[in-house]
């Protein structure tokens, strides 16, 4: 029998193989928290000062959004072909097999988010403070939501046009997330202190990488029953 | 100790249930009722008005019991859910799932009191308030449950999602509380606090405490007729179902 | 407990009393049966009668609504069945974009691999040898089911679950099935299938169980 950790790289190295085999769509993401940083300035007008108010609050719903869009990407896939069986069959520990698929995911769907925010928030006028703090608490904030999003995903697998109830499972549990991540970046942008924020995001960060893969693992079982 | 698992195990089958359920609701509709009724006379007519609000804080004698049943529904619905998955109990299941549209209704009447408690407060139909938007959060968690449970085909596979979900809730419901606060805090300058009676009078306390235990046993009375229509769904092709439902033809109307 | 008798060992898998149930709707069972080392067993029964669930829950994915497993003679929760099984389902669990190599070497990396097989010897072992490098995408359905089924014989594993081994294959690829599962066999583990009945396990007569929605009989 194969070790865990042979079995985790093995899930790894799939995942970012079958990544990269489809690098094109990578890109959707990006694309999408571009559009929807760029609608703010046509529904609000393109004055400086206004946009510069909620610039941090925007880029961090863009991201928010453009990863939930892809969080269906998750399982999709290795369900409709039958690998996920295959996953859920191992003699490994499926909470951390599930843990390798989420870190590619966010790796691929979150990480190029993250790179790009301090231009989405320049296209927002946002202040210097703020801009260096964005991705900062976006890369707190994005595994966060990657993780909770998991187990959601989790329990609709398999459903068909499952993103609406998806968006309404997981949206009041990204409340948290949301209000700790921008309302960091607010803070910086009005001159307050913004560590407390950060910290406790941390903290359930910490937990949800605990707590999450073996969430995710028993929802899985639930719903391929 | 035997003797009480034996009776839990009897209690937890369907028909014996069903039975116990019928026989429990109506009392609890009853009393209900007539404890709301004298709870909202006292509120309504023998409480003193507010030194600051007039008589426009009278609605709290329902607003305020309605949020905690929002979260006694809740709390009640995620006991029951861990119940199911843990012990596979299908009445918990039942019990679970038909706690949840009970617990919306409850944060809905809340949200709406709030919004009308606003109106001559404030002048605005919402508030940002802390614990108005923990409410708003709490009923977006409710119809995720909803709607998750109604999604799934298998009705126990869908209870068991569903109530796996509303577990994840019972975890993130503190979290999003005091994220919720933490951000009130921090927007201070743009919200307005909402303002409750700090030292409440007896003659007001009375008829809220009243309203409470009200509440509590009108929501008992639901839940549990709405577990005696799950019992029935559920065990659709079993020999007790048939029976009660050609007792019910038998008898020239709806039972 | 299982039947004493000192002359064999016990069962590699027997199942007692198994029935499921949807919505409390039957679909199978009760049904009880047992499997010896170097038996293949054909399940037969119509469609809907739950073949794909019976093979599913002796997986270890999805749990009995009543009845119990034994493996060796111990009883075994679910999770505990995994490991010791190989499960070929109607999906071939292969993923579109990679290299059967590429999937074979996941899959050895996740199940293990049997001893002196590897990735490159499994997939010869199902004749599919040319077509290591090419996407699974490129090939035809019967190419994916020996994919799937080099899958199945490099999993170190003593019991195979296939669930429609013969569908998409054509007159060689039916005679592998039956190759494998007569090596199989001879090794001394053991094969459960399903199949429709029109391309059977030819090998000597095979025992056969027949599922019903209300009871099933070993043969």
């Amino acid at each position: 029998m194969s070790s865990t950790l042979s079995a985790c790289g093995a899930v790894l190295r799939r995942d970012l193989t079958l990544v990269w085999r489809r690098r094109g769509d990578a890109a959707n993401p990006l694309l999408f928290a571009l559009m929807v940083v760029a609608l703010f300035p046509f529904a609000l007008g393109p004055e400086s000062a206004q946009l510069q108010r909620i610039a941090p609050g925007v880029v961090f719903v863009a991201v928010l959004l453009a990863g939930l869009l892809a969080l269906d990407t998750l399982f999709r896939g290795d369900y409709e072909d039958g690998s996920l069986e295959q996953l859920v069959l191992s003699p490994h520990p499926l909470p951390l097999l599930l843990a390798c698929k989420i870190a590619v995911h966010w790796l691929t769907t979150a990480l190029p988010l993250i790179l790009i925010s301090p231009l989405l928030g320049e296209m927002l006028h946002i202040t210097p403070e703020a801009r260096w703090l964005l991705p900062l608490g976006l890369l707190l904030a994005t595994p966060l939501l990657s993780l909770i999003g998991a187990v959601c995903v989790a329990l609709t697998v398999g459903m068909h046009r499952a993103g609406m109830l998806l968006a309404l499972l997981v949206l009041p549990l990204y409340v948290p997330a949301l209000i700790f991540g921008a309302g960091a970046c607010m803070a910086a942008q009005a001159g307050l202190p913004y560590l407390a924020p950060l910290l406790w995001l941390s903290a359930a960060l910490v937990l949800a990488l605990v707590l999450a893969p073996l969430a995710c693992a028993a929802a899985l079982r639930i719903s391929l029953a | 100790m035997n003797t009480l698992a034996l009776w839990f195990h009897r209690i937890g089958s369907p028909p014996t249930a069903y039975r116990l359920a019928g026989r429990i609701t109506p009392w609890m509709y009853g009393i209900g009722a007539v404890l709301g009724a004298v709870a909202l006379y006292g509120g309504l007519v023998l409480a003193p008005p507010d030194y600051q609000q007039g008589d426009a804080y009278r609605i709290i004698f329902i607003h305020v019991p309605s949020a905690w049943m929002s979260l006694f529904a809740y709390l009640f619905m995620a006991a029951n859910a861990f119940v199911a998955l843990v012990w596979r109990i299908k009445l918990s299941e039942i019990l679970a799932m038909a706690s949840a549209p009970i617990g919306a209704a409850f944060t809905l009447v809340t949200l709406v009191t709030g919004a009308l408690w606003g109106k001559p407060m404030w002048g605005t139909w919402w508030t940002w308030d802390a614990r108005l938007t923990s409410e708003l959060v709490l009923l977006f968690l409710y119809l995720g449950v909803i709607g998750l449970y109604h999604a799934i085909d298998d009705r126990r596979q869908a209870a068991r999602a569903a109530g796996f979900l509303a577990l994840i809730g019972i975890v993130n419901l503190p979290i999003v509380h005091f994220s919720v606060n933490w951000w009130n805090t921090l927007h201070q300058g743009s919200t307005v606090r909402l303002l409750g009676p700090s030292k409440i009078d007896a003659a007001m306390a009375w008829p809220l405490l009243l309203m409470a235990l009200a509440t509590h046993l009108w929501f008992f009375g639901s839940v549990l007729a709405r577990t005696r229509n799950g019992l029935l769904e559920l065990d659709a092709g079993k020999e007790w179902v048939r029976s009660i439902a050609l007792q019910g033809e038998s008898a020239g109307g709806s039972a | 407990m299982p039947i004493p008798d000192s002359l064999e060992r016990p069962p590699l898998l027997e199942a007692r009393g198994l029935a499921f149930s949807r919505n409390d709707e039957p679909i199978f069972g009760p049904v009880d049966f047992a499997l010896h080392e170097g038996e293949v067993v054909l399940v037969e029964g119509d469609n809907g009668a739950g073949k794909t669930t019976l093979l599913r829950i002796l997986s270890g994915l999805l749990a009995p609504t009543e009845g119990e497993i034994r493996l060796r003679g111990a009883p075994l929760t679910l999770r505990d069945l995994s490991p010791q099984v190989s499960l070929l389902s109607h999906q071939a669990g292969l993923k579109l974009d990679l290299t059967p190599i590429e999937n074979l070497r996941f899959a050895a990396g996740l199940h293990g691999a049997r001893a002196g097989m590897s990735p490159t010897t499994a997939l010869a072992g199902v004749n599919l040898s040319g077509y290591a490098d090419e996407p699974v995408r490129h090939l035809s359905a019967g190419q994916r089911k020996r994919v799937a089924l080099a899958r199945v014989l490099m999993a170190p594993v003593a019991l195979w679950l296939l669930d429609e081994p013969y569908a998409n294959l054509d007159r060689d690829g039916i005679e592998l099935v039956n190759r494998l599962l007569e090596n199989h066999a001879n090794r001394g583990g053991a094969a459960l299938i399903t199949s429709h009945g029109a391309y059977a396990y030819t090998s000597g007569t095979p025992r056969r169980i027949r599922l019903h929605a209300r009871s099933g009989e070993p043969a």
